[in-house]
């Protein structure tokens, strides 16, 4: 028998961007509520304190912050016709783990969608008709709109504290700003960040090419600021050590950062960490959740958590593991194309060209993870599908954000791995060397999916979740139009020398390299309980107390880093939670 | 502390810090650490690998990153005492990584670690092997080789030519990478000893300040490196 603790009003699974903004909103709402965070407890003061956290092996190669997979982790394969095997050591996604999730070491680079993005499928077959989308890419719109969203990005906004400049302000478009972005109601919050010598240079070779160059909106403060929960941020020191790392001062942007704070204040909030929730427990008539059961690392032993609402806020992949655990719908089947849980996984298509000028100092330590000037002249709602034969888009950006040397060593094609030879170009070369990455748009398909793998078994001895995963032709050649794009444009650069990376037709998906940490779908928004796992305010469809957090509720990936719009989402829930569903709990649509 | 007019100090940098208060103890250690010469590598005492293993991993990371020419080679960066340590530590161990059941070593490398070794037991298992084919082609153990034989064996370990079993096969994968990684991490782990790698490519190790430079373009960056605890190069 588990123990069980005292119900709660809202018990929150995951205490990272998404479960502190449930948790600091609801309790503002008066709920008594329990966040289990499976994770340690972290905070700027003491754990990320400078000098300690300036420690590449630690953070950056050995990946003390990131989710363990001695812990938790998935199984990989690359068709139906393989057999996935477990992803061993982290490489190409990196999940977070402790109180701030991935929110505490991410880049900062905070993006909305653009509005067509939003309703693709009604774009793609307005505009060019249904005969353009590939057979078995499972294309979608969101059943929410970019303008009902739009209050909410403007509030993550805020809270989160971004940096950057608008280039369209209620239909009016700004100078410097990017003109392609969706309508905003008002600027960002803090005025754009600097521009650093390489993301100068590719600033103007943009403006003389005819593009429209403007700075990356970054989760980096480069002012004072004070955000509507009263926490303060101060200006950043572009210390060069932010991917993966907590920030040493009030800078970055993360849960730390913008609400933890104001919110561990509160007397109705509490948070457990070390517990790590099993699965959710659904009421006899399965209608209803009851509250969830978790692992008590210190008491070592599982606790029944009751509550009245549950909050899913684990990272998308663990939402779709915890549910697919927990009944909370039924999974995905590609070939028959029923179930919904696990549909939709998606990820992002990137590439980039990387340039090297002998007589230039890119001092490339100096920079913060969301550092650099972007374009989006080549992005979704700029191409012209139809012509191109491909859906999807891409932002490029340049910009120094590590020039951390285990990591980031970029030598000429043709330098020896190891030797005299490699030795030499690491001193001819490091701070010489200055790239423009193209990151792209993933659609989903029913071949790349979740569901629960027949072999492996966690610590627990859960089956593991199985990814099924590989890239599509659709986005690879999505891919190959951008490196046509980019690498005359780097060429108009005249660097000493250059070389491009960008995966080609037939690329298989390898689990080695660090790619993005941007996993998407698997527990999608949908119009009906047939085609996805939630409605349109991320309610489950299976159980109307359970509310699922995070891009695993993203029905394909956008060009963009998720986050803008995961933070989006989670101010819509909560918003719906408070408005719609407090007064009377039923299903909302 | 050789901080340059008109640019911003660590130290002023750590007054004004958000955080500064959370530091301390850095200036001593920093002394501290100056103050007291390595232990000779010959005498240095290992805390994982055997005396064989050591030998292996002087003359391997020796060519890897060889002392002549410009900057440290791996000896003076002293990366054979970082390897020997991380493979002692939570890394040799695979303390962090799924280990269990089934493997299937053989699968395609995309697929990323699938051997049920840890890398302490890669390198373990792997010296032996590969020094067993070095006996074969070239009549003794690699340690025993002249600096092309063990550049030639080195360039066929990384092609698969000594044919490892699969088991094995990310082993020279791995120590090119420790050997890379105890260049040029922090000294507190053992290697990049005076932080002489850093010196050499111009990376300024833990300063992590430099809020007035993204706007200073295309001008070196003029101060050298600072260590986690305080060292100065
Ligand atoms: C290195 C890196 C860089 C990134 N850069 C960017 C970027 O620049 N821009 C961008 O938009 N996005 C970026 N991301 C992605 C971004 O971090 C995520 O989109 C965001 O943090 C997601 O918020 P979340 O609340 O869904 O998950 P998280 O913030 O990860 O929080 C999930 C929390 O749930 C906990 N948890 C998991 N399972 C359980 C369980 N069973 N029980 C209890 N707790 C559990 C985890 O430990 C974690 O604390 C980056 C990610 C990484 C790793
Ligand atoms: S670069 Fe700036 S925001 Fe990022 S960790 Fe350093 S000080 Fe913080």
């Amino acid at each position: 028998m588990a123990r069980q603790e005292q119900k709660k009003d809202v018990v929150i699974v995951g205490l990272g961007w998404t479960g502190s903004i449930a948790g600091i909103e609801l309790a503002r709402e008066g709920l008594d509520i329990v966040a289990l965070e499976r994770g340690h407890d972290q905070a700027t003061v003491p754990d990320f304190k400078y000098p300690n956290q300036i420690d590449e092996l630690k953070y950056g190669v050995r990946l003390k912050m990131m989710q363990k997979p001695s812990q938790q982790t998935l199984t990989v394969r690359r068709n139906g016709g393989e057999t996935a095997l477990p992803y061993r050591s982290l490489g190409s996604f990196l999940p977070g783990n402790g109180v701030g999730g991935a929110g505490t070491h991410w880049n900062g680079l905070n993006w909305r969608p653009q509005p067509e993005e939003m309703k693709l499928r009604s774009y793609v077959t307005e505009t060019w008709g249904e005969e353009i989308i590939p057979e078995g890419m499972n294309l979608g719109d969101y059943p929410v709109s970019y303008d009902e969203l739009e209050p909410y990005f403007t509030h993550f906004e805020k809270v989160a504290g971004i940096s950057g400049k608008a280039g369209n302000v209620n239909g009016e478009i700004r100078e410097g700003g990017n003109p392609f972005e969706g309508w905003r109601s008002e600027d960002y919050p803090m005025p754009q960040q600097k521009r650093t010598w390489d993301s100068q240079k590719f600033h103007d070779a943009c403006t003389a090419a005819g593009y429209h160059p403007f700075q990356a909106p970054a989760g980096i403060a480069s002012t004072a600021y004070v955000n509507p929960y009263g926490m303060q941020m101060g200006p950043c020191n572009y210390c060069g050590f932010c991917e993966r790392y907590g920030c040493y001062q009030y800078s970055k942007s993360s849960p730390q950062t913008a609400i933890l704070d104001a919110l561990k204040r509160m007397p109705n909030f509490e948070y457990r960490t070390q517990s790590e929730v099993l699965r959710v427990e659904l009421a006899e008539d399965g209608k209803t959740a009851t509250g969830v059961t978790y692992w008590d690392e210190a008491a070592q032993e599982e606790v029944f958590q009751p509550a009245d609402i549950v909050i899913l806020s684990s990272f998308s992949l663990n939402n779709v593991h915890l549910m697919l655990l927990s009944g909370l719908g039924e999974a995905y089947d590609p070939l028959t194309g029923t179930g919904t849980l696990g549909k939709n996984y998606a990820y992002q298509m990137n590439g980039g060209v990387t340039m090297f000028f002998e007589d230039d100092h890119f001092n490339p330590f100096v920079g913060h993870g969301a550092n650099g000037v972007c374009i989006d002249d080549f992005s979704v709602n700029q191409n012209d599908f139809g012509a191109l034969g491909f859906i999807g888009g891409s932002y490029w950006r340049s910009g120094t954000f590590n020039g951390q040397p285990i990591r980031n060593m970029p030598l000429p094609k043709g330098t020896p791995s190891w030797g005299a030879g490699w030795k030499d170009g690491i001193g001819k070369w490091y701070g010489h060397a200055m790239s423009i990455g193209s990151h792209g748009s993933h659609m989903s398909y029913a071949n790349n999916h979740l569901d629960l793998d027949p072999t492996y078994t966690d610590r627990h001895g859960r089956p593991m979740m199985r990814m099924t995963f590989n890239w599509q032709d659709n986005d690879l050649r999505m891919n190959q139009y951008q490196k046509s794009r980019m690498e005359p444009l780097a060429q108009s650069m005249n660097p000493d020398l250059m070389q491009s990376s960008f995966k080609d037709i037939g690329a298989q998906y390898d689990v080695r390299p660090y790619q993005t940490t941007h996993n998407t779908g698997g527990h999608i928004m949908s119009e009906t309980a047939s085609e996805g796992a939630v409605n349109r305010y991320c309610q489950t469809w299976k159980a109307h107390n359970v509310f699922a957090m995070g891009a695993g509720n993203f029905v394909q990936n956008t060009q963009y880093n998720p986050t803008g719009l995961v933070g989006g989402l989670a101010y819509w829930t909560v918003n719906a939670i408070r408005t719609q569903y407090l007064s009377n709990p039923r299903p909302l649509v | 502390m050789t901080d340059i007019p008109g640019l911003p100090s660590r130290r002023s940098f750590l007054k004004g810090s958000a955080a500064g208060v959370a530091l301390t103890g850095l200036a001593l250690s920093a002394a501290e650490a100056e103050a007291a010469p390595p232990v000779p590598l010959d005498q240095y005492e290992r805390e994982y690998l055997t005396a064989d293993e050591w030998a292996f991993v002087m003359a391997a990371t020796a060519r890897l990153i060889p002392s002549d020419g410009d900057g440290p080679g791996a000896i003076e960066a002293r990366v054979p005492v970082f390897i020997d340590r991380q493979l002692a530590g939570d890394y040799g161990r695979a303390d962090d990584w799924y280990m269990e059941g089934p493997h299937d070593a053989s699968a395609a490398p995309a697929r990323g670690w699938q051997t049920p070794l840890s890398p302490a037991e890669v390198y373990r298992q792997g010296i032996p092997a590969f020094d067993a084919w070095c006996e074969t082609t070239y009549g003794a153990a690699f340690a025993a080789l002249d600096a092309d034989r063990q550049d030639e064996a080195l360039a066929a370990l990384q092609k698969g030519e000594p044919g490892l079993d699969p088991e094995l096969r990310d082993f020279f994968t791995i120590l090119l990478a420790n050997t890379k990684e105890g260049y040029f991490a922090d000294p507190l782990y053992g290697g990049n000893h005076g932080m002489q790698a850093w010196v050499y490519i111009g990376f300024p190790g833990a300063r992590a300040a430099y809020r007035e430079w993204p706007e200073r373009h295309n001008i070196e960056y003029p101060l050298g490196p600072v260590s986690i605890s305080g060292e100065r190069a």
